[in-house]
């Protein structure tokens, strides 16, 4: 929207709101490349790190909150700007457990850091989470610019990030049958890209938003779910009882 | 099945439409080929900046702008399919059926009794007494007025307070049964909760009437009606579901003036 408001200070707070979501959506991005790579590297001290930042992304959820409310009991918006504060408190509220994942998947890492490096499944994580924290600055990408076409595209793609989840569900599963000694850290695996796959979803919630910013339509929800994992099973396992 | 299929004519019926409507005063246009549809039983507002042409238009629903000099009203305002702006059309029986309350409440300098009964009585509508009181006491009920003067009815209606003298023109407008209620901006001169109650009553008898109402309020359109038209600079700019209107607009015009940013 080009033309400013007859009243400066309601733009301005506007600008403000907006700014905290690129801020909070920000956090949550390099939190989640972090958390992945004290995961994959072993590094229990420096994931104590990645889970103090949560707070602070907590923190931005309440001033953004704090913010849209007093926007609407002040400027009773209207059109866009209606829109725009409304899609921030649902934002916000999605980016914050964006958050709770990450900082999951950091006490995770530090719960399996003594055990063996689970070698054969890290390059397919950090693929993993690579393709999500894209996928997060991409919505952001669209937020700024407004651009409903790509948080269009960042909902297709978090098919992809469903077909990863279900083979890793699978791998892991194959793994932990195969070696019932690694069942502690398959275990906490499973989680940890459980949780990647929730950001995935959650990331696509904040683009469905744009895309009602944009357009004042909601997102066509017919699209095929990827995420098969909840089907998966070991061939063979039971025979025995 | 049947009832169903009713309900969902009647919802959609057309109380009056405006075709190609033009409105100028001594030659300076104020309105420019107006096409609207209003709905029966429906609150319609209407919105738009100062000079718009909004309460221009609203006046040529009833013809009140026939006392106005120099004014002149081309195109079609069809009420009930019938053209008012037709010669055989009486102006004052127009406008028993089409009534309208004003912006600021204008009680007749006479009892709170008297100002309901006026009407029924110069159009004839109560033989006796007894029917006559029945209309004010039934008017102002529906007003909601009614408990608050049931005691007093022959003290002056400017003794009311602002809202109350404002629930007392609704009454006066509702005593000659009209069909259409026009308001041009019947709460700008009221507190919050004479506001509110207008409100409330509007909607309240919006089950009877059509109502159309010009407001500077989007709030209070917003609020009470379910179809809302936009003017700008004497044009009809867009017009559509209330909620559309004010949550997704399709013209540029209309999103920069509900969101604050022409005035």
């Amino acid at each position: 929207m080009a033309a400013s408001h007859i009243v400066k200070a309601y733009d301005e707070e506007l600008a403000d709101l907006n700014r905290l979501i690129v801020e909070m959506g920000g956090l949550v991005e390099s939190q989640l490349a972090s958390a992945i790579e004290v995961l994959i590297k072993h590094m229990p001290e420096e994931a104590k790190a990645v889970i103090k930042q949560d707070k602070k992304i907590d923190e931005m959820e309440i001033a953004i909150d704090q913010l849209a409310t007093r926007l609407l009991a002040l400027r009773q918006p209207m059109g866009e700007d209606l829109r725009n504060i409304v899609a921030a408190l649902k934002m916000s509220n999605n980016i914050e457990r964006m958050g709770d994942y990450g900082k999951n998947i950091a006490k995770r890492a530090i719960t399996i850091s003594h055990l063996p490096i689970l070698n054969k499944t890290s390059a397919s994580i950090e693929r993993m989470g690579e393709m999500v924290r894209i996928m997060i600055r991409e919505t952001l990408d669209a937020y700024i610019r407004k651009d409903k076409d790509l948080a269009l595209e960042v909902i297709e793609k978090d098919q992809q990030v469903d077909q990863i989840h279900t083979s890793l569900f699978r791998e892991i599963l194959t793994y932990m049958s195969a070696n019932p000694d690694t069942a502690t850290s398959c275990t906490h695996l499973l989680f940890i890209v459980k949780n990647i796959e929730r950001i995935g979803d959650h990331t696509t919630n904040l683009a469905e938003q744009i895309y009602y910013i944009v357009s004042g339509e909601l997102v066509n929800e017919d699209r095929v779910k990827e995420d098969k994992s909840a089907y998966v099973a070991v061939e063979g396992e039971g025979k025995n009882n | 099945m049947q009832n169903e299929t009713e309900k969902s004519t009647e919802k959609t019926a057309i109380k009056i439409q405006a075709k190609n409507v033009g409105v100028s005063y001594s030659g300076m246009v104020a309105l420019k080929d107006v096409q609207i549809d209003i709905t029966e039983r429906k609150v319609t507002a209407l919105i738009g900046p100062s000079g718009c042409g909004k309460t221009t238009f609203l006046r040529t629903m009833n013809r009140m702008n026939d006392i106005i000099e120099g004014c002149e009203v081309t195109g079609e305002i069809l009420l009930d399919g019938e053209d008012i702006y037709d010669t055989q059309v009486d102006p004052v029986v127009l406008r028993r059926r089409v009534g309208m309350v004003f912006q600021k409440p204008n009680p007749f300098p006479k009892s709170i009794f008297d100002n309901v009964a006026y009407g029924p009585k110069i159009h004839g509508l109560a033989d006796k007494k007894d029917e006559l009181e029945y209309i004010v006491e039934k008017s102002l009920k529906r007003a909601g007025l009614f408990d608050e003067v049931k005691d007093r009815l022959n003290a002056p209606g400017t003794s009311l307070s602002g809202g109350q003298q404002q629930r007392l023109c609704i009454a006066r407008a509702i005593a000659v049964s009209p069909e259409v209620i026009l308001m041009d901006e019947p709460c700008s001169a009221l507190d919050p909760i004479a506001t509110a109650r207008i409100e409330e009553l509007i909607d309240e008898i919006k089950e009877r009437y059509t109502i159309v109402m010009v407001t500077h309020s989007m709030q209070q359109a917003a609020r009470v009606s379910q179809q809302t038209a936009f003017f700008h600079l004497g044009e009809l700019v867009e017009q559509g579901e209330t909620e559309t209107i004010f949550t997704n607009p399709r013209d540029p015009r209309t999103e920069a003036y509900v969101t604050g940013r022409i005035g």
